[in-house]
């Protein structure tokens, strides 16, 4: 059986997630078991290999900078959770 | 009994019924199934009835409607609707209201399809059974007991219990094939860069594609045609030509060379009455007059741990916008913006997401990206260079969908990993990026079971071709009546 190398409380303070005690230790347990097969890609030589970002690789796409019709202030402001007019209200981010 | 979106939508320009009277015999279908099945998380029956009367309008002033006129049409709850709430089957999205449709939404619209309601689906789209989803789970039309499949299980529900005969979903790593399998229908992954992705909720953006979930082939070749083709909004929309995909559908398979994958018959053939059924399936191809080759795809077994490396490191890049700041649901934090972050992520995401979020960081974390985040993306490479090879000695791959009929629920939902292995057989064709469709090959223990068939990136039409030859020579689905229906 692998080892996790996960440090799972850390990762999660990372990814802005906070886990209690019982959701660290079943996702450690599940950890274990995933890193079983993923740790089957360490078997493979693959120093001379590319990687593969993307299968139908495109390059420089670029469009005309055509000005076209787009979401009104109010319409880009419907979903927010607290609005203070034309802007999305948030805690403040600079003491 | 089955009844398909070509052949209402002929009736329809028949004038032999309208789509108003079809649209509410769908919704009616729906609203009856709902208490057993749960395939939808919303409705929409005054959309589709807004537009069914326009479809009937423009049909008797003796205009021209589209190709997809008054077909019922389920649209999996991940593609942006406008003005209509869009959760991607997650609480951190129970009260996102859409300013803008998806492109797969719009080119639905134009072709006049009647979208009847948002379907349900595993959070995100992660999960192969819909029990990820943060709202219900839903049921399958074959076995009430069992799962959909996923992560577009509503969107196969509804199409296999014959409410509507055609839905979209999403495939990631098998997302449309598996629950295509698991609910008897047609469902078809197309290459990536097909289909836009525009105004789809992103998962992995590398692997996700949009595709029909129908009833027969026939209607996934029109699906196809109406979203298919390059969309500015989408820089990895492909800009090439749509061809008519049903021009393609063929009866006899005669000169189509057929690979079977020798990795993944000796993986089916741990199950023998599986492997009796895919055997069977050969069987019928080659009497259509496919001749079967075998080829290797020798990193097939590499592509779980190959998947479950990118697809959560793309994950955990995309739901990183999920902050409680611009829309979705907030949990405040006292007034600090870092408490509002992460206490609205952790009540908004469900454990299957949050699962993957911890593993797509750690393998983005600087000091273990080479080791896995690149390392995966260079197997990736040995992946592509598998299927190319393949392809130079048959037209098309012929093999499992699955590895079982659909399961019960509940019976995976506390093993993660074994949840994961159900892609063991989709996952190299989304890795590869190549198209890839299931289409109903039979019963098992009386459980409906799909055969996959693959084919080179953008000849999807080759790849209708040869389902459809199959499924009219088969003709598995419409052989029996789902418990639900």
């Amino acid at each position: 059986m692998a080892d996790v190398p996960i440090d799972i409380a850390y990762t999660a303070r990372l990814a802005r997630l906070s886990l209690s005690d019982d959701e660290s230790a079943r996702f450690s347990a599940q950890f274990v078991r995933l890193f079983d097969f993923i740790q089957e890609l360490q078997q493979l030589d693959v120093a001379q290999v590319p990687a593969t970002a993307q299968v139908i690789p495109l390059s420089n796409v670029m469009r005309d900078d055509e000005p076209v019709p787009c979401l009104t202030q109010d319409e880009a402001l419907a979903n927010a959770p607290a609005r203070e007019g034309p802007y999305f209200k948030a805690p403040r981010i600079l003491e | 009994m089955m009844e398909t979106g070509h052949a209402i939508r002929d009736a329809i320009l028949r004038r032999e019924r309208s789509a108003e009277e079809t649209t509410k015999a769908a919704l009616a279908s729906i609203e009856r199934l709902e208490p057993s099945l749960q395939a939808y998380l919303t409705l929409l029956p005054e959309r589709a009835l807004a537009k069914a009367r326009d479809v009937d309008a423009r049909i008797a002033r003796g205009e021209r409607v589209g190709a997809l006129a008054g077909v019922p049409t389920a649209v999996k709850d991940l593609f942006c609707v406008k003005g209509a709430r869009t959760t991607c089957g997650s609480k951190i999205l129970d009260n996102f209201v859409p300013p803008f449709s998806a492109t797969v939404v719009e080119r639905l619209d134009a072709a006049d399809a009647i979208i009847v309601g948002k379907t349900n689906m595993d959070e995100f789209a992660m999960g192969s059974s819909c029990e990820n989803s943060a709202f219900h789970p839903t049921h399958n039309p074959w076995d009430l007991e069992g799962v959909p499949g996923g992560s577009s299980g509503g969107s196969a529900a509804t199409v296999g219990a014959r409410s509507v005969p055609c839905a979209v979903g999403t495939d990631t790593g098998g997302s449309i094939r598996e629950p295509a399998s698991f609910c008897n229908i047609v469902g078809v992954k197309p290459t990536y860069g097909r289909v836009s992705r525009y105004g789809m909720i992103a998962f992995a953006s590398s692997l996700d594609q949009a595709g029909p979930m129908t009833a027969d082939v026939r209607d996934a070749a029109d699906m196809l045609e109406a979203i298919a083709g390059h969309d500015p909004m989408d820089s990895t929309s492909v800009d090439l030509p749509v061809p008519r995909y049903a021009d393609a559908l063929r009866d006899d398979l005669s000169g189509v060379k057929l690979g079977i994958v020798r990795e993944f018959e000796e993986s089916i053939a741990v199950d023998p009455a599986m492997a009796t059924l895919y055997k069977q399936a050969y069987a019928d191809l080659e009497r259509l007059g496919a001749t079967l080759v075998e080829v290797s795809l020798p990193h097939a077994k590499y592509g779980l741990a190959t998947y479950y490396l990118i697809a959560p490191a793309e994950c955990s890049s995309n739901l990183a916008r999920y902050d409680g700041t611009r829309y979705g649901v907030r949990v405040d934090g006292d007034a600090d913006v870092f408490a509002m972050f992460e206490k609205t992520r952790t009540a908004g995401f469900g454990p299957e997401v949050k699962r993957r979020i911890i593993l797509g960081t750690y393998a983005l974390c600087s000091g273990y990206y080479d080791a896995y985040y690149v390392r995966a993306q260079k197997v990736r490479t040995l992946m592509k260079a598998d299927f190319d090879a393949a392809f130079a000695s048959c037209d098309a791959i012929a093999c499992p969908a699955v590895s079982c009929p659909p399961f019960e629920l509940g019976a995976k939902t506390q093993d993660p990993v074994a949840m994961y292995l159900m892609d063991y057989f989709t996952i190299p064709m989304s890795l590869a990026g190549v198209p890839a469709l299931s289409v109903p090959a039979g019963y098992v223990n009386d459980l409906p079971v799909g055969l996959q068939l693959c084919a080179p990136a953008f000849e999807e039409g080759r790849m209708l071709g040869i389902a459809h030859a199959y499924e009219q020579a088969t003709r598995h689905a419409s052989a029996r009546e789902p418990v639900a229906s």
